[in-house]
């Protein structure tokens, strides 16, 4: 079968379909002069693979190889400021200068390292094998005995002839030899590469084309001149050189690495660039190590604290100095105890100067605990698991197509939670790509009563019981009569179906209508030898929508030949199927710049029609004058269509009587057949003169289907704050549809549109004068940029959307414009930039990321996307799609835009959230703790002398309070997930940075100070020098010093169970268990032999455990030394509530369902100007009643 | 307890081979990876403020109260020696008549009892301004030697007190090299009164730390002697003014036992003191008293601080809590509805 399958498109040539893409001779011959010279010096000889001087096909994407993994790593290491200083003081810590005993101090230094090295380790390794997974996929290769075997991609070699077959990726930039097709054409979707949905057409020279089998190529040989690799995507210059005869190539010839072969059975190419040398790889950036802000921040705190160290460090060593020289005067010993007579350097009154100097790096090692050794490891596994978490979470599961959501760096949680600006790409990522048609307005009469997702995210967003009324809707005949779901086609409506459109009032316009979408257009049949079904091969799903709409109505287009296109359809006078013939005669396609297609037929009646299909600006202008009595009416039918995000074409047609038509293809043909270089004007101009008085027969609605869920997703985000741009390499058009189909856009917003389509600046561009261009292009988009910006600034009450084409992207992200179009954008509420290329996605999102110095989503499918997603602060990748590029680029992937939704507000907030409460606490411990040995400094005359054990103080931050700042970070939530959703403005927490600005972690560490304060005053006075037993005992430093460690371990532990409000099993282990662990260790510790233990020997067991003031003063510290922070959260919650604080109260109170309260709370928040929710507001203040209207009608 | 349950849209268990999620919806692990744990969310509402300041109030100030009446319930005689026992001829060069070998250190004083003090009564001398935790200080010992004896020879660690002509000094170090060399013996009115000084170290230290057969050996012998000396035919276990002192204290101002009077000391007795006043604590300003005090369950010594460190917190705690009850009641907002 497959067999019969190609020899069918084989009778036809398609070119013949494509008036202007083919056969374009306008090589311009100067570029060819460049060959040779630097920058177009590559040299290929088909057929004699060459690895010698050129790289492999194998790409790498990792961050480390097996060389550089230990320095580079090491590098990232100690980067960190915090990492260097404990580097050093784990040097010193070997010599006498160290206030503790050497192996207590380095060993949390190299267990850190450690497992940070294996961690990036790991997720290397991850990388190297989604690499492996792409340099292993399989292509056939011509291989020296002339046999096409399939080889791996890897393999390939510059000058190697691959054949890649239907649907396939091109594994490497190759030069089109021929294809299945006679005239060697192939169809090429280079979604991945600049996001346009379109099929490209690609066509090799004649020269080659003759190469259809195997035993073709044995003889082939030929020398390709070429450029050398770069990253433009549009241009190549190049020449082929077979039997001493050169000629020239263009991108027309080229076929791209990542791009797919569509339609086309099989293809034969040369490679020509390999791995990191092809056209996609080299607009790939290398993987930037990205870093979250808060880390950034953190970082800043840790000089704050390294800044805090060295000043108590110096106030004690002044200290010090001071009283050391004081113990020596004049010969006469002060404190003869310590011998000032006969002292080492270290101790020395009388260079008292240089002992405070070494003194100083003493006391550095010593508060060494103000800096948080364990802080960054924390993180690191806490942000493992949390990432564990997002990718087990069964609600961004796709069951379809079997994909988590993957956290692929872990390091950018918390980033997650602070998203100001989500830049997003459109096809793939809002859109399935796939057109469905929805709607129709024949003659004046709507039908179609598909529902899109826009009316149903605005049904549900009214909550409404319509919404229940659209599901009995659905279930009842939202199917079609087969009980199938037919791609493209969602169109019901009993009227016209199933061949009632007979009984219509109007049904000759109707089989006029269906006619021309069964006629008009480039589509290629492929019936099905078995059932006899026919598809479709269209160059864009929106084509193929059309052609199979009209054969789901009964107008079933089944056969096109070179010159015909049949139909099966059914006659109205008999009542039966019939075929019936047109013969085509013209084609005058569609294009960007005609927004229209048209085809000329002769009917079997020898009447000649010119069926016509465009866009309704272009169309409505081509009507004939004596208007229909319907064009009004149709006119709103459009307007209503393209607010629900459809996109619409104006349908109309014409008889032309024979001496028109003789008269217009003289023209026409000539024109085709000229080679000058107007040759596409005059097409054109011959084009525009039979394309007028049309008569108009109606409009057809397509919806570019939208993910599931987008709409509702995309209100959300808006609700939360968040920013939506659009980003796509689309066309204007279609990028405003989407935007009203995702609510980006609405009716009542003001368009602020940047184009350069003016005709002034057409008529420039045809001088050729790049100069000229360039000035008069640039000059255009500064007006109407600052035109803009003077709107915005005049009027205050009215939303904005910015929608900018690629061209004049170009000129608004120059260095000198790009302040005034930041300020544009970001003062509207949504952005659509359209016809982008990647590079332009990538300076867009810079120019955010740099501009607002906010955080930026990024989110993309495509390898087009790849610039955009490692530019931004967070790049995310839809994964689920054939192709990997985007996912391998990103740092989270999901399946589903929806997904996106729990990402940011659920995982996202309680990540931020979570690693900013974890810090600041992490930050509090580590006071307490220093701050206790810095105070008991002050009454150990500045010497050094810890006031406890070395074992155990290097414990502090490893056992007895490492786990519950763990379980904080990894655990703790303020809302439930529901509540998260519920109220999506909770998420404003993140992007306003509320949790973690100076204020809070000043706040914290000011805490930690008064509590260090309470601990040690009221302790030591209670301990007082009296004896603390009954039995006589006073308390020297060992029992002191233990219970002073205790109240930290219990007062922090405690801290943490008040700080969080949210406990499960999980949490009372950890922190009731830490504080158990520390007496654990101290009876263990202390039972150990005292040539170890030390001054801890049998501490606990002989000396505290039994003396009633031991845990008295316990009980009194903590409580003591928690008031402060309690007494400040109570007045907090109180009256300086947060959101949460709101919630948890609401949801205490069980009112948290109470939509009244919701409301409340919703309209306290800033108020989104994007998203259904926005759109129903300004609906109802319209008070058009027009939703009511819209859903009620069936 | 409040359990929510997960809005789970994906039900459909289709084929469960080679999934990249199991489709167990259940069970504790389930629920721990959708972070759907049964939990307890507490909520600080004003209510709650109240109550735990005012459970806090409630509990502390009694325990307050408690160890306040502890603490007083303790006799407590501290004496202050080091000025009273200088000759007047020296109270303007202390540092030379502490030096003066020449001169006696024997000094009697007097002092009468206030109250009744029951047996036992501990007896300590109180050294202040002495920084014991000096770190120099608290470093210059050998703690192997100190149980193992002579047998130690890495003695490192004692500089500067290592060796003496040439041979090593045992105990080593400025601890033992600095001993605390006051004696003090009592009598009430001509009857001696006993003083138990057996027993006055921690039962481990005698036992794991000091070696029942090391004997102190070269002790003293340098030239510039520091405090007192030892008896090198008693075993260092058996010399508890020196374990006693080798526990360094934690603050410049600490207590040291010497030792317990066995009989009850009624009010109005005058006991006198006998002092040795040998240790310098004269050239850094450093106080030396004498202390004798009966026991409670709390602690030997008279220490108020605790029970009032209760009742100022208890006190705020009870304040604070009735300061939000007053905001509250003239103030009553009902919550989730914002000003």
């Amino acid at each position: 079968m497959p067999e019969q399958r190609r020899r069918k498109p084989r009778k036809i040539r398609p070119s013949k379909l494509y008036s202007f893409a083919c056969g374009r001779s306008g090589f311009n011959q100067a570029d060819q002069s460049h060959l040779g010279q630097p920058g177009f010096s590559r040299v290929v000889y088909a057929n004699e693979p060459d690895s010698l001087s050129f790289p492999s096909n194998n790409i790498s994407t990792t961050k480390y190889n097996v060389f550089t993994f230990i320095p580079k790593s090491l590098f990232e290491q100690f980067r960190r400021v915090a990492n260097m200083y404990f580097l050093i003081t784990a040097c010193l810590a070997y010599t006498d200068l160290a206030p503790y005993s050497s192996t207590s101090a380095v060993y949390p230094l190299v267990l850190v390292i450690l497992v940070t090295m294996l961690k990036e380790l790991i997720e290397d390794w991850r990388r190297k094998q989604q690499d492996n997974d792409v340099n292993n996929r399989k292509t056939l290769v011509l291989n020296a005995d002339g046999k096409f075997k399939y080889s791996q991609w890897k393999n390939l070699r510059v000058g190697d002839i691959v054949k890649v077959q239907k649907d396939e990726f091109f594994p490497a930039d190759l030069i089109l030899l021929s294809s299945n097709y006679e005239d060697s054409i192939c169809y090429v979707e280079t979604m991945n590469l600049d996001g346009e949905t379109n099929l490209k057409l690609k066509q090799s020279l004649e020269k080659t084309s003759f190469l259809q089998e195997e035993g073709d190529f044995v003889e082939f040989k030929a020398k390709i001149r070429c450029e050398d690799p770069n990253a433009d995507l549009y241009t190549f210059v190049g020449s082929i050189e077979i039997d001493e005869q050169s000629h020239p190539l263009s991108p027309q010839q080229l076929l791209l690495r990542d791009s797919k072969l569509r339609n086309t059975d099989y293809v034969y190419g040369v490679v020509v660039f390999t791995g990191h040398d092809t056209k996609v790889m080299q607009n790939s950036m290398s993987a930037p190590s990205k870093r979250s802000k808060i880390e950034r921040k953190m970082d800043r705190i840790i000089y704050l604290l390294l800044s805090l160290l060295v000043l108590i460090s110096t106030v004690g060593s002044v200290f010090f100095g001071i009283w050391t020289k004081e113990d020596l005067e004049d010969g006469k010993m002060k404190r003869w105890y310590l011998r000032p007579d006969d002292t080492s350097i270290l101790y020395d009154p009388k260079k008292a100067a240089v002992s405070a100097i070494l003194h100083f790096l003493t006391a550095m090692m010593l508060y060494g605990y103000f800096i948080p050794i364990s802080l960054y490891i924390s993180i690191e596994i806490v942000k493992l698991l949390q990432a564990q978490f997002i990718n087990r979470d069964i609600q961004m599961y796709h069951e379809e197509s079997d994909t988590p959501a993957h956290a692929r760096t872990s390091n950018l949680n918390e980033e997650l939670g602070q998203v100001n600006t989500i830049l997003s790409d459109k096809t793939g990522t809002l859109t399935c790509n796939s057109m469905e048609f929805i709607k129709c307005s024949i003659g004046g009469v709507a039908y179609g009563r598909g529902v899109t997702e826009v009316e149903k995210a605005m049904a549900k967003r009214r909550g409404s019981p319509l919404l229940i009324e659209e599901r009995e809707d659905e279930n009842g005949t939202g199917i079609n009569a087969e009980g199938t779901k037919i791609k493209g086609f969602n169109f019901t409506d009993e009227r016209i179906m199933g061949g009632n459109w007979i009984k219509e009032e109007n049904r000759d316009i109707i089989e006029k209508f269906f006619h021309l979408l069964a006629v008009c257009h480039t589509c290629i049949p492929d019936v099905d030898e078995l059932s006899g079904r026919v598809s479709y091969e269209a160059e864009s799903p929106d084509e193929a929508a059309f052609v199979v709409a009209a054969r789901e109505i009964g107008f079933e287009f089944f056969q096109r030949t070179q010159a015909t296109v049949s139909l099966n359809e059914l006659d109205r006078l008999s009542g039966t199927i019939k075929k019936r013939t047109y013969d085509l005669l013209n084609v005058l396609e569609f294009n960007s710049a005609r927004k229209r297609m048209s085809v000329i037929v002769r009917d079997e009646n020898g009447k000649l029609l010119l069926l016509s299909k465009g866009a309704d600006s272009v169309m409505f202008e081509r009507l004939s004058k004596e208007k229909s009595d319907y064009e009004e009416i149709t006119k709103v039918h459009i307007n209503t269509y393209a607010d629900a995000g459809l996109r619409t074409l104006v349908l109309a047609y014409r008889e032309i009587d024979e001496n028109e038509y003789a008269y217009f293809n003289k023209k026409f043909t000539d024109a085709k057949n000229s080679v000058s270089a107007d040759r596409d004007e005059k097409i054109e101009e011959a084009a525009d003169f039979i394309e007028k008085n049309l008569i108009l027969l109606g409009a057809t609605a397509v919806e570019d289907k939208l993910q599931q869920g987008v709409p509702e997703c995309i209100d959300k985000l808006a609700q939360a704050g968040i920013k939506i741009w659009v980003l796509t390499g689309d066309k204007l058009e279609t990028a405003i549809n989407i935007g009203y189909a995702c609510s980006l856009l609405r009716q009542g917003m003001k368009q602020i549109l940047i184009t350069l389509d003016s005709p002034e600046i057409i008529s420039v561009e045809k001088t050729g004068d790049k100069e000229a261009i360039a000035k008069e292009s640039k000059q255009c988009v500064v007006k109407q940029i600052n035109e803009g910006n003077r709107l915005i600034s005049a009027i205050r009450n009215e939303s904005f959307a910015l929608i900018i084409d690629g061209k004049s992207l170009t000129y608004a992200l120059e260095d000198d414009t790009k302040q005034i179009f930041l300020n544009l954008a970001m003062g509207c509420g949504s952005v659509i930039c359209c016809r982008s290329s990647p590079k332009q996605k990538a300076l867009v999102t810079r120019l955010v990321k740099t501009g607002t110095k906010k955080v930026t989503l990024a989110i993309g499918d495509g390898a087009n996307d790849v610039g955009m997603l490692q530019e931004a602060d967070i790049g995310v990748g839809i994964s689920g799609a054939e192709g990997m590029q985007a996912v391998m680029a990103s740092d989270v992937s999901i399946a589903q835009f929806r997904f996106l939704e729990r990402l940011l507000l659920v995982h996202g907030h309680w990540c931020y959230r979570r690693i900013a409460s974890m810090i600041c606490y992490f930050f509090y411990k580590n006071i307490v703790f220093g701050m206790t040995l810095f105070i008991y400094e002050r009454y150990a005359s500045f010497s050094g002398q810890a006031a406890y054990n070395d074992w155990a103080m290097s414990a502090y931050n490893v056992f007895f309070t490492s786990l519950p700042v763990i379980a904080l970070g990894v655990f703790d939530q303020d809302v439930s997930a529901r509540f998260c959703l519920k109220f999506p403005m909770l998420y404003q927490e993140g992007p306003h940075d509320d949790l973690f600005r100076w204020s809070r972690i000043l706040g914290w560490m000011s805490n930690g100070t008064v509590t260090s304060v309470i601990i040690f005053f009221l302790l030591t006075f209670s301990f007082g020098p009296q004896s603390f037993r009954s039995d006589g005992q006073p308390a020297d430093l060992a029992p002191l010093g233990a219970a002073m460690y205790t109240c930290c371990v219990w007062a922090v532990n405690i801290q943490m169970a008040l700080s969080i409000s949210y406990f499960t099993l999980i949490q009372h282990i950890f922190i009731w268990g830490s504080i158990a662990l520390w007496y654990i260790f101290l009876l263990a510790y202390g039972a150990i032999t005292p040539t170890f233990s030390t001054t801890y020997y049998m501490v606990f067991v002989q000396e505290l455990a039994s003396a009633p003031l031991f845990w008295l003063a316990i009980l009194c510290v903590s409580g003591a030394a928690l008031v402060p922070y309690f007494s400040y959260k109570a007045v907090q919650t109180s009256f300086f509530p947060g959101l949460h604080d709101y919630i948890q109260w609401m949801r205490h109170e069980g009112r948290a369902d109470d939509p009244e309260l919701g409301q409340v709370i919703r309209q306290a928040s800033a108020r989104a100007t994007v998203g259904v929710s926005a759109r129903f507001d300004a609906r109802i203040n319209q008070q058009t009643g027009r939703v009511h209207h819209v859903v009620q009608t069936p | 307890m409040e359990v929510e349950e997960a809005t789970t849209s994906t039900t459909g268990d289709g084929d469960t081979t080679d999934r990249a999620f199991s489709t167990a919806h259940s069970g504790a692990l389930y629920r721990f990876k959708q972070q759907n744990l049964p939990d307890w969310r507490p909520a600080l509402t004003p209510g709650s403020v109240i109550t735990i300041f005012l459970v806090m109030g409630f509990f502390f100030i009694p325990m307050g109260l408690v160890c306040l009446h502890a603490s007083e319930s303790v006799v407590e005689i501290a004496y202050r020696y080091d000025v009273d026992c200088v000759p007047e001829s020296y109270k303007n060069d202390k540092v030379a008549y502490i030096k003066d070998s020449s001169v006696s250190k024997n000094c009697t004083r007097r002092i009468r009892v206030d109250k009744y003090m029951k047996a036992p009564i501990f007896v300590y001398y109180e050294l202040d301004n002495f920084y014991q935790n000096h770190r120099r200080y608290v470093k210059s010992r050998n703690d192997k030697q100190l149980l193992y004896g002579l047998k130690q020879k890495d003695i490192g660690s004692c500089d500067p007190v290592q060796t003496t002509n040439g041979l090593p000094i045992l105990p080593c170090g400025l601890i033992a090299w600095s001993l605390f060399n006051d004696s003090f013996n009592f009598a009430r009115r001509t009857e001696p009164l006993k003083l138990n000084r057996k027993n006055i170290s921690w039962q481990s230290d005698r036992e794991h730390k000091f070696g029942k057969d090391v004997y102190p050996f070269n002790f003293q012998n340098g030239s510039l002697i520091g405090g007192g000396s030892l008896d090198p035919k008693v075993p260092l276990s058996e010399q508890e003014d020196l374990i006693v002192w080798m526990r360094t204290a934690a603050l410049p101002k600490f207590r040291k036992l010497y030792g317990v009077i066995e009989v009850d000391l009624d009010a109005n007795d005058v006991v006198s003191i006998h002092i040795a006043n040998n240790y310098n604590t004269y050239s850094f300003g450093g106080r030396k008293r004498v202390v004798l005090t009966t026991s409670k369950w709390l602690g030997a010594g008279k220490n108020s601080f605790l029970g009032l460190a209760y009742l100022v917190t208890g006190t705020s705690s009870l304040l604070l809590s009735i300061l939000f009850a007053l905001i509250h009641v003239r103030n009553p907002r009902p919550h989730g509805h914002s000003t």
